[in-house]
């Protein structure tokens, strides 16, 4: 079931090649029934998920590389069953909104399209350390392409910068892989969590991948990828990137870090916290700046990931829950975001906020669900981004006060960009042709908002189903977190 | 449905209708729709009002549905409605029903009513959600939304420039107060495990939870006031205190009708009513009740300075209101928090009065507000006239109006606190109130009285309509009446346990027995006020001016409010920007990019190169290359 759902893109891919050489529409019309599809079976994934127990689930496990140890094996929990969800769910939105915006060589975007989905999906159900390894690695090639070829004029050097300093991480945790395989004996993943290793071990294994995390999530100060692969990005590939591959650098701390390396996690809490703090702060700042929509909201995506870590990294039930949560929102907001520019950046081929003002005159259905999406980005009670923002900050006030309070300060600075972001490109009179020009939204742009919007309140309103999923993983989580590793060290490197 | 949960939903089915479908069901319709949901919340809210406030019925609480669970967090949504919620509940549906058939006149030649209605009922929601929580974190929600709405109506006339900024400084203005009140919020989820007011509140008598937190840097502090200082902050933000009132003159952009719902009538009192719920806190923490008294007063004699030399009319009614906010605020700080919900109640009626009679003038003036272009209006405004100068004297303290029993309540228990935060309160509510009845009585004068100073205007002045005129007679009865039917409030034991007072915070039992100078000394207040301003604007024109050239730096003091704007710009705004700024120019495109991402590609480059050059290609080079590496090896291994 979970190859299914994880490789099935590729049958897409496999028929675009076949069937669609010289159509492009039918290669966009495979591409969405596909990635429908694929969401289709992902629902029956949460259907069959049982949530009482932390255990991984839909296991699957056969030989492939014995000699060397390296198995195929895939399971979900609570915590990785919600963003195999979330990537399924935004792929064909993200399809959709390609569907006029991309004209060069679609099947080829489609097929990246697809391949990177599978690639993501599989990135979350690993439960072999090369099976991962190898999944996290390929999925950086169809993002490359897609910054890359279907991207804004300055794209090349924003593809080589997302690809080289993601690879520089990688190559640090691929050395911290093989040094575990070496100390503890397999690349199995839930082994792994229980192997004992001793402190100074855990300190070195935790740098090493923490590099990779941290340019995923992208922590401060390895953030500055981020804006510029965004803008250059073509809308779907920014969808993604924010709403998913950002996602994975957390994942990677809540599925490897934490629970393989607690006492390391532990003692490098103050170095989290305060790299999270100076990002949500400054990254918050910096936005307050920017003249350009995507980057803007780049960066919000940063300070907001600040928050995410803060969470996770509070090690109690509401912060982790909070912030696992808090990435799902992003998801949907963000994503939502970089679609909603995207709508208008069809229409005017531009992103300086600078050149808009006005627009709810012409276009006030794009105006009212833009607002919608901003008031979840600064996290008005009643949408998911409260109670995402509010678990965490609770969970950080239990943890440690100074830090929920300087955290607390991104609320206020997250409004102020967002507002005046919203004020600049809506409000006030129409001073150019072009804006006045603007016809607004058509059904199929309001078709990839309306998932979206009911997202946000039901999560908003009624947050319970989703924190289901993930309690009783979360608390086998803070079990692990907990644990001190080192004192039953059987081996250590020094 | 139950008849409670369908006060709060009503008003939001009415939003939700106009707002989605108001281009589909035409003006007329989106706005009737808003007014009957507000007047099946508004009648319900009577009945409500009567059971539980009137009659003797027992309190209301129904659990609605859980909100929130993770770990041992859990919040609900339920309903809580006591005797404070009972007159809230009053204020909000009936005003704001009030206000909704006022706008009908009002803005009725604007094109986009149905998005004004659409958010005046969200706004009453909200509202109503405020007042109705039963937990601290039901109290955000509503208060956020109340925000929000503010927001949006503040910024309704989008294309001035003006008003979209006055609606972004108040949602940030309230942001830096909420983000006092989250903590505040987490603070007591942390000491007493749960939001729910009953059990905090019963909790928070016994000895069952530490009494001192460490607070960062402050080291071990008295647990509860952290949580109430930290509450308080967001009161203050919402309720425009000193400090954090600078977004309440500005909110002003917003139509007039918005302007006397929310930012006089009842959102800006969600502070008041917010430190009165959480009094089984505040009444543990002498440290928080003197500063809630101390910021209290100060307010209401800022505002009242302020409130002199403001030439728009609308502008005077607001610092006007942030001055009787300052009174609330001040009555709860002596533990007299009856008289604060008394003066909130007769304040609703009477400033909504007052804004909206501003309203009609405005109105009538084609939407001319400055005061000095106006004059000698009584003659053609007789009825706007009439309901103005009531909403003046119930203001002023005119005995047996409304304000004469609530603000000499409330001065009267500031003097029998007996406290030095409490006489101080005293001083300084006394001479706000010469000050209040001297900047009412101008706006009078300068209004309605004299010499028509803009003839054309004049002549072209005309009465309201009847939608505009209906309210303005509702409210003028209230303003008459409502502190005589209020006054039993004041009494011992009116809100039952909504109110819990701590042993010797006896000062609204005091204000009864005060001596008789003291209960007739606020009278002599509104004659001094009225005098000076009859001598000022009737008598002598010529004086005013002569005053503000004499005194120029005090005027120019006053009249750009403290520069407190100026101030908040040079310390707040501009730094935040240049960091910003400075960040990413210095920050992320210098440094980190500069030396650090392009700095290593460009490293690699360079050493790319050097080895570059080494392949020379020439195969004499590589023969010496080979023979130095020979005669290394031998050399090192012979």
């Amino acid at each position: 079931m979970l190859s299914l759902v994880t490789f099935f893109p590729l049958a897409g891919v496999l028929a675009i090649i076949i069937a669609a050489r010289n159509n492009a529409n039918t290669a966009r019309y495979i591409a969405l029934i596909v990635s429908l599809a694929t969401f289709v079976l992902s629902l029956r994934l949460l259907i069959d998920f049982d949530s009482s127990t932390a255990a991984f689930q839909f296991l699957e496990e056969s030989e492939w590389l014995p000699a060397y140890g390296i198995t195929y094996r895939m399971g979900v929990d609570g915590i990785s069953l919600p963003f195999v969800l979330l990537t399924t769910f935004l792929t064909p939105l993200c399809i959709l909104s390609s569907w006029k915006s991309v004209q060069k060589m679609v099947q080829e975007y489609m097929i990246a399209f697809l391949a990177l989905e599978a690639f993501v999906i599989g990135v979350f159900c690993a439960l072999d350390f090369i099976l991962f390894y190898i999944l996290w690695e390929a999925m950086l090639i169809p993002m490359f392409l897609l910054i890359g070829i279907w991207g804004g004029p300055n794209r090349v050097y924003a593809a080589l910068k997302f690809f080289l300093y993601t690879l520089a991480g990688s190559v640090l945790m691929l050395i911290a892989i093989i040094v575990m395989k070496y100390t503890a004996g397999t690349f199995s993943i839930p082994d792994l969590m229980n192997a004992p290793l001793g402190f100074n071990l855990q300190i070195w294994l935790f740098l090493g991948f923490f590099v990779s995390f941290a340019v995923k999530v992208p922590m401060w100060p390895f953030h500055t990828w981020l804006p510029d692969a965004h803008v250059e990005a073509p809308t779907g590939g920014s969808v993604i990137l924010a709403g998913i591959l950002l996602k994975m650098g957390a994942y990677g701390f809540l599925r490897f870090s934490i629970p393989m390396l607690p006492d390391a996690a532990r003692y490098f809490v103050p170095l989290i916290f305060g790299l999270s703090l100076v990002g949500v702060v400054y990254t918050a700042l910096v936005a307050l700046m920017q003249k350009d929509l995507k980057k803007l909201i780049a960066y919000s995506s940063v300070s907001h990931m600040g928050f995410v870590t803060i969470g996770i990294f509070s090690f109690n039930q509401q912060g982790l829950e909070g912030g696992i949560l808090q990435m799902i929102n992003h998801g949907i907001v963000a994503g939502g975001l970089f679609l909603l520019v995207g709508v208008i950046y069809d229409r005017m081929h531009t992103r300086e906020i600078a050149k808009f003002g006005g627009v709810v005159n012409v276009m006030p259905v794009y105006a009212v669900i833009f607002m919608l999406f901003t008031m979840a980005a600064v996290g008005l009670p009643g949408t998911n981004g409260f109670v995402g923002e509010f678990l965490i900050l609770l969970g950080a006030f239990l943890a440690n006060k100074g830090v929920a309070i300087v955290a607390t300060t991104g609320l206020v600075l997250g409004a102020a960009y967002m507002l005046w972001l919203y004020k600049k490109v809506f409000f006030g009179v129409i001073h150019s042709d072009e804006v006045q020009a603007l016809k607004d939204m058509d059904r199929r742009e309001m078709a990839i908002f309306a998932p979206l919007i009911i997202l946000i309140f039901w999560i908003g309103f009624y947050p319970g189903p989703f924190l289901e999923i993930m309690h009783t993983s979360v608390e086998q989580l803070l079990a692990q977190a907990h644990t001190i590793k080192a004192g039953t060290a059987a081996v250590s490197m020094y | 449905m139950s008849r409670e949960l369908l006060i709060i939903v009503a008003p939001l089915i009415g939003s939700m209708i106009a707002g989605l479908f108001g281009r589909y069901i035409g003006k007329a319709m989106a706005r009737n729709v808003t007014i009957l949901g507000m007047t099946v919340s508004a009648a319900l809210a009577i009945i409500v009002f009567f059971e539980v406030a009137v009659g003797d019925g027992p309190e209301i609480r129904k659990e609605i549905f859980s909100w929130i669970i993770a770990g041992d967090f859990k919040v609900h949504f339920g309903i809580l409605i006591d005797r404070i919620t009972a007159t809230m509940l009053i204020v909000v549906s009936g005003i704001s029903t009030l206000i909704h058939i006022y706008s009908v006149g009002y803005m009725a030649e604007d094109p986009h009513q149905p998005r004004f209605f659409s958010y005046l009922s969200f706004f009453t929601f909200a509202m109503l959600m405020l007042v109705t929580g039963d937990n601290f974190l039901q109290l955000f929600f509503g208060w956020e939304g109340v925000g929000l709405a503010s927001y949006l109506l503040i910024g309704f006339w989008y294309q001035k420039e003006s008003a979209c900024n006055a609606a972004m400084k108040a949602f940030l203005v309230n942001r830096v107060g909420d983000f006092g009140f989250a903590l505040g919020i987490f603070a007591i989820y942390m000491v007493f495990g749960t939001l729910d007011y009953a059990q905090v509140f019963q909790m928070a008598g016994t000895d069952q939870y530490p009494k001192t937190i460490d607070f960062i840097f402050f080291g071990p502090s008295p647990t509860i006031t952290v949580i109430t200082l930290l509450l308080f902050v967001g009161a203050m933000g919402k309720s425009a205190q000193f400090i954090l009132h600078t977004w309440l003159p500005d909110a002003m952009e917003g139509p007039t009708p918005v302007s006397a719902l929310i930012h006089a009538a009842t959102m800006v009192t969600a502070g008041v009513f917010m430190v009165c719920r959480t009094s089984p806190l505040f009444e543990l923490s002498e440290t928080s009740l003197t500063v809630v008294t101390l910021v209290g007063a100060t307010t209401a004699l800022f505002a009242a300075t302020v409130g002199l030399v403001q030439n728009d009319i609308k502008k005077v009614i607001a610092y006007s209101t942030c001055s009787q906010l300052g009174y609330m605020f001040f009555a709860a700080g002596v533990s007299a928090y009856s008289a604060a919900i008394f003066h909130l109640m007769t304040h609703a009626f009477f400033k909504a009065l007052l804004f909206l009679s501003a309203g009609a003038v405005i109105h009538a003036m084609h939407h001319e507000q400055d005061m000095r272009k106006m004059g000698g209006l009584w003659k053609k405004l007789p009825i706007t006239y009439t309901v103005m100068m009531i909403g003046t004297l119930a203001l002023t303290g005119f005995p047996y109006l409304a304000g004469f029993f609530s603000k000499d309540a409330i001065l009267e228990a500031a003097y029998a606190a007996h406290s030095t935060s409490g006489t101080i309160a005293w001083v300084m509510g006394m001479s706000a109130a010469v000050l209040t009845s001297f900047y009412s009585f101008r706006l009078i004068f300068m209004t309605f009285h004299g010499k028509p100073r803009d003839q054309h205007a004049y002549d072209h002045a005309h009465e309201a309509p009847w939608s505009i005129r209906f309210p303005l007679l509702v409210l003028a009865v209230g303003a008459i009446f409502a502190g005589m039917l209020g006054a039993p409030m004041v009494h011992e034991g009116w809100f039952k346990e909504a109110i819990i007072l701590a042993p010797g915070h006896d000062a609204m039992a005091n204000a009864h027995h005060v001596a008789l100078w003291v209960k007739w000394l606020p009278f002599g207040a509104f004659l001094v006020g009225l005098t000076l301003a009859w001598f000022l604007y009737i008598k002598v024109t010529t004086l005013p001016k002569i005053l503000a050239e004499t005194y120029l730096g005090i005027y120019k003091f006053l009249l750009n409010a403290w520069y407190f704007d100026k101030l908040y710009d040079k310390i707040f705004v501009e730094p935040a920007k240049a960091i910003g700024r400075g960040l990413w120019q210095t920050g992320d495109i210098t440094i980190i990019d500069g030396y650090g991402v392009n700095g290593i590609a460009a490293t690699c480059g360079r050493v790319a190169q050097w080895f570059k050059g080494v392949q020379t290609g020439y195969v004499y080079h590589y023969a010496f290359a080979m023979i130095v590496g020979l005669l290394v090896l031998v050399t090192v291994y012979s």
